[in-house]
């Protein structure tokens, strides 16, 4: 079969001639009559310069700075372009290790030699000053400008949050991130991330065979400019959250405080906290480590995160959506029969108003059996069912065993037991309200986290309405606020009712017998109501306590929580005063009050 | 025809030979002009700089040349075998102790040098295929005799691809072509050109454009061959409305293709029983188009199929890497394809030698070895890339030219071994850097730096040229 086919000799021939007068076509194409291609050759190379914006800065609701940035520096390296260098005088100056030096450029070199990568990340101005005159020396390396946050007042670390390399999953879900830049990773920074990041620049720039610079590509046709990050303005009022910093040190718990009228967040502290300086920065990651593993969890927002059984300050609302239901009037009186459920030692209650002074046990757990046992049902089950049914509407219209609308991510939603949690936990009629009753209490299943509480405060100030609780008070360029945060919400209970509650709130605070009375402030009305959340016995009770003022036209609504401190008026009502009171007055007159909270040390 | 009694250097095919020295010359001023560093002209016999380098591998290359030529090319054909062999076993060796580059695990060390024995694999597979196609009694269409063709080239194929060096293991595709030469069906050139062709325009033109074209091109034929103008309108119409309609359904499904391709598979399949109702009469060549229009249907719906539903993530991205769909995301107008941008910027004259800026400043990734034809491109323009396609295409025909007139079977499938994987290279080359073909890694012969591509390209052609002089003696 030798040489049997000597005509298909033409065909691969024919096909290696095809191939090169393509070729030959194409290359006509682009190199002689596609002129796009064709750069003058004086200039025609292009350096990708990346321009980071500052990120924008936060402010207190008086325009006073909360973050700013500050100008810091990356080493870059283009790894083709390296050459031998002394490498022991450049880590002298910018106090790296020579071998974590060698393993980062090593690591640029094997991401891509074609390619800029950072190398040694925020560098000081200082150094830098040092570096810029030695660059020279060391071909292949540049300097980037970034910013880096700053935090002048040092407070409020859990709302503001903070800023962090970007990971594989911010790069996948946005693809305007690219390794090694900053994100804002939670709180605040990372709720406005959009306006807060402003928008990178790219520029094309031109440079000649020796690398100068030429001037931009085809005059900036592909270029984007750097939009400086937007400046946002926050409800915080920097010296009442300070304040509450300073109140609630070396004690575990929280404060939040909110303007009723608006749904202003006016102070939001958890403790313990920390210094939002400590994660910025090369120290960043080791601090960051060191909050991570401390046994008291700095990092988590007790004020948004901790779930509490409201306990008596419960009450308030049992006694509103009785009120509402028509099952008591505000003359409804129980006598304090311990055999049910405990009560600690008080004159009867007349009345809702002294109910609610006395913080009666029986008294709610009465309220509580006319919500729930109305007689619509023969049966107690499908009684109870029915009853379980309106409270549970009733109670979720004041905000409660939901995630509140709050621009800040990681909000928990509490927890309010409906028909359906109870049919799961015991079985479809197996309960009635001989197995809820505690809940009367605000014990119980029902859960709540203080921001809830703190709007609870407020509604009842506003007498029935609020406004979803925010930080955001304006942002640059943007011409309102969410409109959800513009809205005003309403509870299912009528206003009339609220006046009531508000009397007994008032008189916890400030008649004999009240078990508020440190709450009290001098020349202001305080509503308060105590809530002592017991601690499943192992641990000592958590207090807490909740109040607005003035009473008429109130102008601030708080929560404050202390861990296993006591019972509610022990220390959380003088917190309370003494945030209302620096927030209405400005200055603090109980000093002694003042005194006894700052020695009171947890830790 | 030169008389067999002419003395050995006459017999020598020295247009060959002048043809690989420009070649090996040219390469390296681009070299040289590429690796170059600004600021730090260095010198030319530091063995530091790549170009320098490069200077003593061609010197090598030359010695590799002249001593080749002096060995009896019956070694070639009695050793074939065993030389294949040897090359086979250093390949799972440099797996096990290679050394890393890129990502594949090709190279090994012999003290400061790095060897990659694949490249050598190249001519001791074209030995091994030689050998065997001149045995007694072969016949490329016998199916044994083809599987063992399949074998001589799938055990380096598979060895070469555990070391991730795809590029080169897909050059032993190109043996299809000398096989072609020794009397294989058109029917294999014809299927492997088509795949090769669906596979790419699948991954690069989206499926419903892609199915319209093939359907357009299989009626355009039909048409050629019937010459029934009724029956053109009728398909042209029924092609239209289905069009039409999954149009229609594309726009109402939303952006879920998987939906609208089934909607075309159907309306395929539909189009296809009404072809074949037509076709009763089972005239062969309508048959023929038919059997390949569905056939190429059915492949690009497998591979769309296999590549989506199948593959990993990350062998998706490789693919795609590979198709050069990936390579660069962020590029978007500017960085795509600075190869490109080098080679255009050239002009028809180019910007002269070492004037080039685009290849000076390493935008072009692989900047001396598999991109080398930037340089060209940038540095003598259009006049550089006619000498360069002239000089490969020239020869090529050159080897095809002396292999046709070998008259042992081993000398002409080794000389068309040896024409086809230049050709190959060439065509993958140089088709990467002007955009025509994906991005696949393998140098450019005779050209791109580095020793072991050079000095294996070298060792093979002049195997050749050797085998060549010995023309007259050898009749087997």
């Amino acid at each position: 079969m030798q040489n049997s086919n000597p005509n298909r000799k033409y065909v691969v021939g024919g096909i290696v001639l095809a191939v090169t007068l393509i070729y030959l076509l194409r290359l006509f194409y682009i190199q002689v009559i596609d002129k796009s291609y064709q750069l003058s050759s004086k200039n025609n190379s292009q350096l990708r310069v990346v321009e980071y914006p500052g990120r924008g800065m936060i402010f207190d609701r008086y325009g006073k700075a909360l973050v700013s940035f500050e100008a810091v520096y990356d080493l870059l390296v283009l790894p083709q372009q390296l050459k031998p260098f002394d490498t022991l005088e450049l880590c002298r100056i910018l106090s790296v290790d020579p071998i974590e030096l060698r393993e980062s450029i090593k690591k640029a070199h094997d991401y891509s030699r074609y390619r800029q990568s950072a190398i040694v990340r925020q560098i000081t101005p200082e150094q830098i000053a040092a570096l810029n005159e030695k660059l020279y020396k060391y071909p292949g390396f540049s300097i980037q400008i970034r910013t880096q946050r700053k935090y002048p007042q040092s407070i409020a670390p859990h709302v503001l949050g903070y800023v962090g390399e970007v990971n594989q999953s911010d790069i996948n879900a946005d693809s305007y991130y690219q390794g090694g830049d900053y994100i804002g990773k939670s709180g605040l920074e990372s709720e406005y991330e959009q306006y807060l990041r402003g928008r990178k620049g790219i520029r094309y720039m031109l440079v000649d065979v020796h690398n100068r610079l030429q001037g931009s590509f085809e005059n900036g046709r592909y270029d984007t400019i750097a939009e400086p990050g937007r400046k946002l303005t926050t409800t915080i009022d920097a010296g009442l959250q300070e304040y509450g910093e300073k109140l609630l040190a070396h004690k575990k718990g929280s404060i939040v405080a909110i303007e009723p009228s608006t749904g202003e967040i006016l102070a939001m502290v958890s403790s313990p906290g920390y210094d939002p300086n400590e994660l910025v920065g090369r120290i960043r990651g080791k601090n960051f480590e060191r909050l991570l593993n401390d046994s008291l969890n700095p990092l988590f927002n007790r004020a948004t995160m901790s779930r509490y059984s409201p306990g008596s300050i419960f009450k308030t609302i049992q006694a509103l959506i009785a009120l509402q239901e028509g099952v008591i009037d505000e003359f409804y009186s129980v006598d304090c029969n311990k055999s049910i459920i405990g009560c600690h030692n008080h004159p009867n209650a007349h009345g809702l108003r002294e109910g609610i002074m006395y913080s009666c046990n029986p008294y709610f757990y009465n309220v509580f059996r006319r919500i729930i046992l109305q007689g619509k049902s023969t049966s107690v089950f499908k009684d109870s069912q029915i009853g379980l049914k309106t409270w549970y509407q009733m109670v979720c219209s004041f905000g409660l065993g939901q995630v509140l609308g709050t621009d800040l991510p990681g909000i928990k939603p509490g927890l309010i037991p409906d028909v359906a949690f109870y049919d799961k936990m015991h079985g479809v009629n197996r309960w009635a309200f001989s197995t809820i009753y505690s809940n009367s209490i605000g014990q119980g299943e029902v859960e709540t986290v203080p921001i809830q509480i703190a709007n609870l405060a407020a509604i009842i100030a506003n007498r029935g309405t609020y406004f979803i609780p925010h930080f955001v008070k304006s942002i640059e360029g943007v011409d309102s606020i969410p409109e959800k945060f513009r809205v005003p919400m309403h509870t299912a209970v009528d206003t009339k009712y609220f006046d009531i509650v508000a009397d007994g709130m008032q008189m916890v605070v400030n008649s004999q017998g009240g078990t508020g009375s440190r709450a009290q402030v001098p020349g202001v009305i305080v509503c308060g109501k105590t809530g002592t959340v017991q601690n499943s016995g192992r641990k000592e009770d958590h207090s807490g306590f909740f109040a607005f003022a003035p009473k008429d036209r109130p102008r601030i609504a708080i929560v404050a929580y202390v861990e296993n401190s006591g019972a509610g008026g022990v220390y959380a009502a003088p917190i309370a005063s003494l945030m209302i009171e620096k927030y209405l007055n400005g200055t603090i007159t109980q000093t002694d009050k003042e005194l006894s909270i700052l020695e009171y040390k947890q830790f | 025809m030169a008389n067999p009694r002419t003395s050995f250097i006459a017999r020598l095919d020295w247009l060959t030979i002048i043809l690989f020295l420009v070649m090996v010359g040219f390469g390296w001023m681009n070299v040289f002009a590429s690796s170059r560093n600004e600021g730090t002209p260095g010198s030319l016999f530091d063995a530091s700089q790549r170009f320098s380098k490069q200077f003593y591998f061609i010197i090598a290359a030359l010695v590799i040349a002249i001593a080749t030529l002096t060995i009896d090319g019956k070694v070639w054909s009695f050793f074939s075998f065993p030389i294949y062999a040897v090359t086979l076993l250093i390949l799972p060796i440099t797996i096990l102790i290679g050394k890393e580059i890129n990502g594949a695990r090709a190279w090994i060390f012999i003290g400061s040098f790095t060897l990659q024995p694949a490249e050598f694999t190249k001519f001791a597979t074209a030995l091994a295929i030689a050998k065997l196609l001149s045995t007694y009694n072969f016949v490329v269409q016998k199916p044994r005799n083809l599987m063992q063709v399949g074998a001589l080239l799938g055990i380096p194929m598979v060895l070469i691809l555990l070391q991730k060096d795809t590029g080169t293991a897909l050059v032993f595709l190109v043996f299809v072509l000398v096989l072609f030469r020794e009397g294989l069906s058109w029917v294999f050139l014809f299927v492997a050109a088509l795949a090769i062709l669906l596979f790419v325009l699948t991954m690069l033109v989206p499926i419903p454009i892609l199915l319209g074209v093939i359907s357009m091109i299989a009626l355009g034929l039909t048409w050629l061959y019937q010459r029934n103008l009724k029956f053109f309108y009728i398909g042209f119409l029924s092609l239209g409305g289905l069009f039409g309609l999954a149009f229609l359904g594309s726009k109402f499904l939303g952006s879920d293709w998987s939906l609208s391709r089934l909607f075309f598979l159907a309306a395929f399949l539909a189009f296809m029983i009404w072809l074949t109702i037509i076709l009763r009469k089972r005239h062969n060549p309508l048959l023929i188009i038919l059997l390949t229009w569905f056939g190429a249907i059915i492949f690009i719906f497998s591979v769309d199929f296999v590549f989506h539903q199948v593959l990993q993530e990350h062998m998706q991205s490789r693919i795609n890497n590979i198709l050069g769909l990936e390579s660069d995301p962020l590029g978007k107008g500017y960085n795509l394809n600075q190869s490109k941008i080098a080679i255009g910027s050239g002009g028809f004259f180019g910007k002269g030698f070492m004037q080039g800026t685009q290849t000076s400043l390493n935008f072009v990734p692989e900047q001396s070895t598999d991109f080398i034809f930037c340089t060209v491109g940038e540095e003598w323009g259009f006049m550089g890339s006619l000498l360069v396609l002239g000089l490969f295409s020239g020869l090529i025909i050159r080897l095809i030219y002396l292999a046709e007139r070998q008259r042992s079977t081993f000398s002409r499938v080794y000389g068309y071994s040896v024409a086809s994987i230049i050709f190959f290279h060439f065509a993958i080359n140089i088709g990467m850097t002007i955009g025509i073909v994906p991005v696949i890694g393998i140098p450019l012969p005779f050209f791109s730096s580095g020793g072991s591509s050079l000095w294996a390209f070298t060792l093979m052609l002049f195997i050749f040229l050797r085998l060549d002089t010995d023309r007259y003696q050898i009749v087997s």
